[in-house]
Formats: structure tokens, sequence, C-alpha cells
């Protein structure tokens, strides 16, 4: 089931099915966040935003806005 | 020969530039781009090359004023303005994504050289890479290995960057800076090539766990906000401590070096000029650096760990209603020293609404230049007297002006934020760097280049301001200024005071019936209900240099001589000094008036002289100005106006 990544709780790994069209779009490919990457969320900041993320290797921290453009599915699932 | 210095942030890149180049640093133009960059000179064998030190990008694409540069520099075709050739540093430990950068820069056809560093990090994380397996995917590229923190690989480096073979392949055009859709598509099949390589290059025998109890407590709800707060309270102890000593030293060699200039060479225009509007110029510049250091070395120190990244991550949504960044955060921090440097580290936000904000609002931080005019008029208006029997009201009262300052920033924030439009949207995208112990080689050079961008940005302004300024003071309406002269010596001769007296006397004569001293008295109508009288407008107009001018030109008016330090007989005068009606001039409505004023008046024509370079053109500037100006002369006003 597809979720977006601004829904995800801390700890859980997930995979990237797509990110929403938006001029971040490009900039979020290049961080690594690619069609079928697996990430896991790692912790937030006080006010539950940003988030950290586990992205092959190296943390990233974005906004829940522009969490909200990546969509994820449950590790388990294949896309 | 000119080499472009290019990686992602967080790679070690400026401790191979350190490593590369050491002293040999310099800011400097470079063809095709608009902003300065840090330049840095090297032998390689017989010849010298030029090391450029691109800011720190994830792709050649840009997303903020900083990594523009990269772009422009790397795609100029013009040929005569391209880099001779390129080096690549990337990150052992996060291969996938660093190959992204050096694959768009390797086909730019440019003669490139990759350097693999960090590979202790990789190590320790059980990544081992394969140097014939990149060196099959990128056949001309040199590639050597490198632990810059650990100052490995110089040689390697210096011997590759010699051999640099030509290129063979053309050159592939990269996308339009505007081409959205085009880059969407390039990243996606880069990344596609790169995850078909990695195999080939790279071996991972155990997948690296990020579960940092550092982080759990540095953002943490409660802990992370008060471990900066508290950081924050001893860095500022520490400056206001330790930099007086070095302050109090500079200000005594410069005024003993004026007057020994003046009694060394035969009195004239030029050695006024030299005494009275170089020397103490130059001074004035010099004063600030003892501060503008101790700031940025702390600063230099947050960021080199990597903890500044996390201020960045906990106070962003803090910042965000008010049309600020989390990474206003440090902009605002340094302008607590400086808002030069302030203005200039601004350059890391991407989003140019939000980098605009911090930009606009930076002066309003209390910088070093407010202390000596508040210090003076706290002890001449604010009694000594403890409040609920422990805290000093002085002290109080600095502190509160402090917190005024950044409360107006924030409330200016807020304003602009509904004022400005923007079609662009707001983003973070910030990498989270792994904690590491700070380099020590490389905190020293951010220290040095934020004093030399401060000497020479700011200086050379305000150092063309005070010779002005000087000229103004110095010069009137031949006649009058002649005549106020006669008179001084008439009068202190029939008063038979002794030669400093007179020649005090004189000089106050002479301001105030110079240039200024005419204008000062032009605007006391307009200052007046501020509770200003013509004097204090004369100290007003001085400001424009720096807002410290200001004790300086009081000491001139009141006849008095400058020592530079505690002003005891500067305040003496001042507290004598009566209105008309027979109250002192400087009452607590006056006093109080006058700090607000300075707490929110744009007095500092180099701030203004920066801003117009970093928004190119003199819109902001002025909007700055404009805006600034508004809040200090109503602030003072409706100050004077209650406390009368």
């Amino acid at each position: 089931m597809a979720q977006l990544l601004s829904e995800i709780a801390d700890g859980q790994e997930v995979r990237v099915i797509s990110i929403a069209s938006s001029v971040l779009r490009v900039k979020l490919l290049e961080m690594g966040l690619l069609e079928d990457q697996p990430i896991r969320v790692l912790f937030r900041a006080p006010l539950g935003d940003p988030l950290a993320i586990d992205v092959n290797g190296y943390v990233l921290s974005l906004r829940l806005s522009e969490a909200k453009l990546v969509s994820v599915s449950s590790k388990l699932e294949q896309v | 020969m000119k080499i472009a210095l290019v990686g992602n942030p967080n790679t070690g890149k400026s401790s191979i530039f350190n490593m590369l180049t050491g002293l040999r640093q310099h800011v400097g133009n470079f063809p095709g781009v608009t902003v300065d960059v840090k330049t840095g000179d090297m032998r390689l064998g017989d010849n010298s090359a030029s090391l450029v030190d691109l800011p720190g990008t994830y792709s050649i694409y840009p997303r903020s004023t900083d990594e523009r540069v990269v772009y422009e520099s790397l795609t100029v075709t013009k040929a005569e303005d391209q880099p001779d050739a390129v080096m690549v540093v990337l990150d052992t430990s996060n291969l996938q994504r660093n190959l992204l950068l050096a694959g768009q820069v390797y086909d730019l056809g440019l003669p490139t050289l990759f350097v693999l560093n960090m590979n202790d990090v990789a190590k320790r994380r059980g990544i081992s890479v394969n140097e014939e397996g990149l060196r099959q995917h990128f056949p001309e590229a040199e590639i050597v290995s490198s632990n810059a923190r650990a100052g490995m690989g110089k040689a390697a480096i210096l011997e590759a960057l010699q051999n640099l073979p030509e290129r063979k392949t053309d050159r592939v055009e990269p996308c339009e800076m505007n081409d959205l859709p085009g880059q969407e598509e390039e990243t996606v099949r880069r990344y596609k090539e790169i995850k078909k390589m990695l195999p080939s290059i790279e071996s991972v025998v155990s997948k690296h766990d990020f579960t940092s109890k550092w982080d759990r407590i540095l953002t943490h709800p409660v802990f992370g906000y008060a471990i900066f707060a508290t950081i924050l309270l001893i860095i500022f102890q520490f400056i206001f401590a330790f930099a007086n000593y070095p302050m109090d030293l500079i200000d005594g060699a410069f005024s003993s070096f004026s007057s020994w200039t003046a009694s060394a060479i035969p009195s004239g225009v030029f050695t006024d000029l030299l005494t009275e509007g170089v020397i103490p110029g130059i001074g004035g510049v010099v004063i600030f650096i003892p501060q503008i250091a101790l700031l940025f070395f702390f600063i230099a120190i947050l960021e080199e760990t990597g903890y500044l990244a996390r201020v960045v991550f906990i106070m962003d949504r803090l910042m965000r209603p008010l049309g600020l960044n989390g990474k206003s955060v440090v902009p605002m921090m340094s302008s607590v020293a400086c808002a030069i440097p302030g203005v200039m580290a601004a350059r890391t936000i991407s989003d140019r609404k939000e980098r605009l904000i911090t930009i606009l609002i930076a002066p309003l931080m209390s910088c070093s230049a407010r202390i000596p005019v508040y210090t003076l008029l706290i002890s001449l208006v604010i009694p000594q007297t403890k409040v609920w029997g422990v805290i000093n009201a002085q002290g109080l009262v600095l502190f509160g002006l402090y917190f005024l300052g950044t409360v107006m920033a924030l409330v200016v924030a807020l304003i602009l934020k509904m004022l400005i439009k923007t079609d662009e949207m707001g983003f973070l995208l910030l990498e989270l760097p792994e904690y590491k112990s700070p380099r020590w080689g490389n905190v020293g050079l951010v220290v040095l280049e934020k004093v030399r961008v401060f000497v020479w940005d700011a200086g050379r302004i305000i150092l063309a301001i005070s010779i002005v300024l000087w000229a103004l003071a110095s010069y009137g309406p031949s006649e009058r200024i002649q005549l106020a002269e006669n008179q001084a010596i008439m009068t202190a001769d029939g008063l038979g005071m002794n030669t400093a007296e007179k020649e005090q006397l004189v000089a106050s004569a002479k301001l105030e019936n110079s240039y200024i001293g005419i204008m000062g008295k032009g605007i006391e109508p307009a200052i007046a209900p501020l509770g200003y009288d013509w004097k204090i407008g004369i100290s007003l107009i001085t400001s424009f240099a720096a807002r410290e001018v200001f004790v300086g030109s009081m000491a001139t008016i009141y006849a008095v001589e400058d020592d530079g330090e505690k002003q005891t007989p500067l305040m003496e005068k001042m507290r004598q000094e009566k209105r008309s009606d027979g109250g002192p001039v400087y009452s607590l409505a006056t006093g109080v008036s006058l700090m607000v004023f300075y707490a929110f008046a744009m007095m500092c024509m180099a701030t203004l002289a920066v801003v117009k370079r970093e928004t190119k053109g003199w819109k902001w500037p002025m909007v700055q100005l404009g805006y600034m100006s508004a809040l200090a002369y109503f602030g003072a006003l409706i100050t004077y106006q209650i406390l009368a």
C-alpha cells in the first residue's frame, strides 16, 4: 500500500515508489530518492518537522512538506 | 594553470583545499562567476597553479546562489574562461551519491582528477573501493586516494595533477539551468548507470547502522534547545570576557601611533589627514578583529564537528513561520559580531525569499560596533543599582538591548514574509554529516578568511568614509570657521587655559562650525522630538562611517580628551551638560532614546555595500536603509515621549 514518506513512523524501513511532480523533484532525485531505493526514517526534530532519514548510507533531513512529495511502500512489498 | 575543485558537501573538500594551498589563499574573481570564490595557489613541479574552491554541491545544477557558481564556472563556453582542469573530491563511504556529480563533471570534457577521500571512514564502515574498477568506467580520469583530515595524499594529488591527460572524447553539453524535466531525466539515467557500475567499484562487508545516541540528545525536544542555548551563552560569555584585552591593546597602540605621527612630521593638512582621518579610520576597523575572530573560531568548531547541521535541523521549524530557514541561524549568530560576514553567510540558503529576509534583518542583531556606544550611554544614564537584589541594572539594560535587536529582527522577518512575493517553494534538504572532532587547521583558516573579508570589504569602506567625514568635520565656510577658531583662542587665553585645554576648545569650536556641524544643527528640528540636540546630531551624522565613531565625535564636541577606554572626562562633561530649561541633556529619556536609535539604525555603509553586492542591486539595501531608519526614528521618538 502506498503511503507518503511524511506519514512513516520513526525506525520504519520503506521503499521509494515515486516522487510527485514538483520543482523539487530533481533535487530529491539528486539526493538519492530514486524509485525502488530503500530508506529508513531515523528521527524527527522536536516539533515533528523536519525528519531525518537514512538514504543508502547517509543521513538526509527534509521538511514534512518535502517528504509529502515522496510516496513509499512498505519494504516487503515488491514494486 | 587554473584548476576547479568540486565535490559534495561534507566530503572533506575544504580539508583538501587547505592541505594543498595552506596559507596561500585569497578571495578572488573567477571568470563567468558573479560571486567571489576562494582561490589558492600551489606549486605543480616547476609551474604554479591556482586552485579554485567552488562551493559544495550535489549536482552541477544549482539550488542556491552558492551552487549557481559551480554551474556558471564549469559550463562557460568561452574557451579562455574555462578552467584548465577539474578535481572532484568523492566521499568514499558514500560513492553512489558522489558519483552523480563526478559523472556530470567528467562529461564536461575537461581533464579530470577524482580524489577518493575519507577512506578511513569507509574502512570503518566496511566499504572497500577498487580504483581499477572505477577507472574502467571513467577511463580518461586520473584517480587517487587521500585522507585529507590526516594530511595524507598531498603528494599523490600533486603528481596526478601534473600528469593529467588531454581529453579525447567530446564534451557532453549539460542541460540548461531551467530545464527541470531534462535534469530529472538525466539524474535518473545517471543513477541507473551508477547502480550498474557500483558492484565492480566497491564491496560492502557490513551495513552501517545510524543510531547515534548523540543525535538523540542533541535533537531532543528539551535537551536539544537547552544545549544550544547553553552553547550560545558560553560563546558570548567567552567573547565578552576575552576580546576586551586585545581590543584595549589595539586601541592604545593606534592612539599612541597617531600622536607619535602628529609629533614626528611637520603639521599641515596632510598630517591632519593622517592623524585624524586615516590612522583612526584603520584603527576603527582593526579594533573589531578580536571579536570577529573569536566568534568565527567557535562557529567554525561547531561547523567542523557537524553540530551546526543539527542546529539547522532543530531550528528550521521554529524559524519557518517567520519566513526564515533553519540555515538563517548561522547568519544571525555571525551578525552579533558583524553583519557583513552574516550577510555573506546567507548564501547557503537556497530559497530566494528566505535568503533575502535573512539578509534584510541581519543588521538588527546587535553587532560589536554598537558596544562602545551602549557602554557609554549606559554608564551615563543607568544607575549602578541592583535589580531584585542580585542583577546589575546596567548589565540588564545591555542584555535588554541585545534582546530588543533580536526580537525586532524576528518581527521584521514576519512582516517581510507577508510583503515579499515569491513563486518559488522554500526547501531544506540538508545532509546531517557524521560527528567528528574539529581539524584545528581548518578552523584557523576559516577565522583568517572571515577576518580578511571583514577587513577588506568593510574596512576599505569604513576607511573611505572616515576620510570623507574627516574632511567635512575639518572644513567649513572659510570665514566662519576662522572666526570661530579666533574666538575660541581668545576665550581660552582669557580663562588662562593650558595648551591641551586650549587645543580641545579650538577643536570643538571648529567642529561646531564645520560642514558637519552645520549639518548637525540643520537636523536639530527633526531630532529634537527624540530628545537630541545638535551636538548629538553631529555624532549621529559621523556615525555613518561606523557606529562607534559616535564616542570619538562626542569627545571632540565636548572638547575633552578621548581616552579611548573609560571615557571618564567625556562622561563628566556630558553629565554636566544642561538644557535651556536647566534639566540635564543626558536624562534617562534621552539616553534610552539614543540606545533604541542605535539598536535599530542602519548606520553602517559597509553593510549596505555588501548587501548591494549580495542582492545584485541597490533596491534591497535602500529598502533596508529605509525601514531601519524609520524603525530607529519612531522607536526613539516613542521611547523619548514615554520616558520624558
